[in-house]
């Protein structure tokens, strides 16, 4: 009864892609109907909490600093006095003297370019740690230990060796960032199945090959952990960097505004380097959760 | 009767922290083109072991293994496996699952559109083309040992080996890719070593059954032609003299005179 529809199924094959054709076009899903209501229950349950804890922080914070002893800017004075560089985040007014937008921007770009060479670097030798025993055994130990030395330390040497603040800077986050990439993708290419090496040796796919379809699909979900925890780093690293090395950036602003005393301007530079801190996470988080689906779900 | 693939006088021993241990001993089989060989024997006989050694994933520690006048001595698509807990990827949809052995063989030899009708064409021939788009956690366990099977068909192997395939399946599933592979065979007339310990499984697959000694140092105990007709249906075969007696005479061998002492 089973073996029927079987056979005649297996003497079709010669007609198979003519078959095949008519069977693969699946329905597509329904367009779905957007439910406003819903969607907008959703944002205020996200929304309205954060705001309303942030009213209270304003307002603590607006009573706490009003006194006439006070050390530090009240909200409404930084409101006053920096307003300008939230309102209008791109002015240009030639020289140094730009928005933060501008800062932020050329900080992004030193961070995109010292952890785009950690992020291929990392994983490269992550992948090499992870493939060899004999790797593992010599470089973890000193992985371990270099990862922990801070991000301002290796500045000095990095400025002596490189003689100019820009590539210095950019040196800083790589060897700050570099770190957790490598190991998690150590990590995650041991985890890697043996099946799956099997699968690769059988079809005697080359190291390039195994690397791009075996080895980087698998560990994906380990290696953007790493990337995840790099970005955060590199952005921790290149404002530290940036107060020391100077030049247009985000981290050179609040030591000049230091200098000045220009006190609400830290502030605004403070939240601008959170948000930017956060949406970077969010967009490596995103980007992993893109790549790696399927992968996860075992 | 020709042997398209020979196993000469094989002993694989592992080494290990200086202890060794003996797994197969003078291992000595001949198979011959679209042939169906079942390896049945307790669990840790090393039938694995024996497959994996035709396979390539693992060398022998002495002896030699011929296929069609080549030594083997690794991996290699001409000898293609059927896994037992499938080994997809999961990250690959069917369709790419089977296109990515379809790419690395054929990418020189075949077009695109060629390429494409010979992965739809396996996928076909297992049917599972309607789950072509599908990742391999969104089907059965039965589907995805069915592509694994395309899979493994894809490359063109000349000898198709699998390792306890249907072992983790329920016994309706099993009977249908029991059946899947017979027609298969059927229409391929191809080469297969299949690895199991399902009695009624090796009787109804194969043409002979290679009973094995248990380990350590597991030798081929007994091997047993298979005279049954083909195309075989199971329903059939089970008042068939000739099938009960081939499966009376394998569960001797395995309950009688080689019982598993240390089975719990």
């Amino acid at each position: 009864m089973t073996t029927a529809p079987l056979s005649s199924a297996i003497n079709d094959v010669d007609r198979a892609p003519a078959i095949s054709a008519a069977v693969v076009a699946f329905p597509s899903a329904l367009p779905r109907r957007i439910d406003f209501g819903r969607i907008a229950a959703s944002l205020a349950r996200t929304l309205v909490p954060p705001l309303v804890m942030l009213a209270i922080i304003l307002v603590v914070w607006q009573v706490a600093c009003s006194g006439p002893n006070a050390t530090l800017p009240p909200p409404s004075q930084v409101w006053m006095e920096s307003g300008d560089l939230i309102m209008s985040p791109f002015y240009n007014n030639g020289d140094a003297d730009v928005g933060l937008g501008w800062r932020i921007i050329s900080s992004l770009q030193r961070v995109a370019f010292g952890f785009g060479l950690a992020a291929v670097a990392g994983v490269v030798l992550g992948a090499i740690v992870g493939q060899s025993v004999w790797a593992m055994r010599g470089l973890d130990p000193i992985f371990q230990i270099l990862r922990t030395v801070p991000p301002l330390a290796w500045l000095p040497l990095s400025l002596a060796a490189f003689r100019d603040s820009h590539p210095a800077a950019i040196f800083v986050i790589f060897i700050t960032s570099i770190w957790p990439v490598i190991i998690n993708t150590a990590v995650g290419v041991r985890q890697i199945p043996d099946d799956y090496r099997n699968v690769a040796r059988i079809l005697q796919l080359n190291p390039l090959e195994f690397f791009f379809k075996i080895m980087v699909p698998s560990a994906a979900p380990y290696i953007f952990t790493g990337l995840r925890i790099g970005v955060g780093l590199s952005w921790l690293a290149i404002v530290a960097a940036e107060m020391l090395t100077g030049g247009v950036g985000i981290g050179f602003f609040i030591w000049d505004a230091w200098n000045s005393s220009h006190l609400p301007d830290i502030i605004v530079a403070l939240v601008y380097i959170g948000v930017v801190g956060f949406l970077l996470d969010r967009l490596v988080a995103g980007i992993g959760a893109f790549v790696t689906r399927g992968t996860s779900a075992k | 009767m020709s042997a398209y693939l020979q196993i000469d006088h094989v002993d694989k021993v592992f080494e290990r922290g200086g202890q060794r241990t003996e797994v197969l001993k003078d291992v000595t089989l001949s198979i011959a083109k679209g042939e169906i060989v079942a390896i049945i024997g307790h669990s840790g006989c090393g039938k694995s072991t024996l497959l994996n050694l035709v396979a390539g994933l693992t060398e022998v520690s002495a002896g030699g293994i011929i296929l069609e006048h080549t030594e083997v001595n690794s991996p290699g698509p001409d000898r293609s496996v059927v896994f037992q807990n499938h080994s997809l990827l999961p990250w690959l949809t069917v369709y790419e699952n089977v296109n990515l052995a379809v790419a690395k063989l054929f990418g020189r030899t075949k077009t695109a559109a060629e390429r494409h009708d010979w992965v739809m064409r396996n996928l076909d021939l297992v049917q599972m083309a309607h789950a072509k788009d599908k990742r391999p956690t969104e089907i059965s366990g039965g589907m995805k040992q069915r592509v694994g099977i395309a899979r493994a068909l894809a490359m063109e192997p000349k000898i198709l080996l699998l390792d306890e395939p249907f072992g983790a399946l329920d016994a309706l599933t099993r009977a249908h890719l029991q059946d899947a592979v017979m027609e298969i065979h059927q229409r391929l007339q191809n080469t297969m070593i299949m690895i199991t310990h399902d009695v009624d499984e090796a009787v109804l697959l194969a043409d002979r059954i290679v009973m094995m000694t248990n380990g350590p140092a597991a030798r081929i105990g007994e091997v047993l032609e298979v005279p049954l007709a083909r195309p075989r249906r199971r329903t059939e075969l089970v008042t068939d003299r000739t099938y009960l007696r081939c499966r009376e005479a394998v569960l001797k061998f395995l309950y009688e005179r080689h019982r598993f002492v240390e089975a719990a």
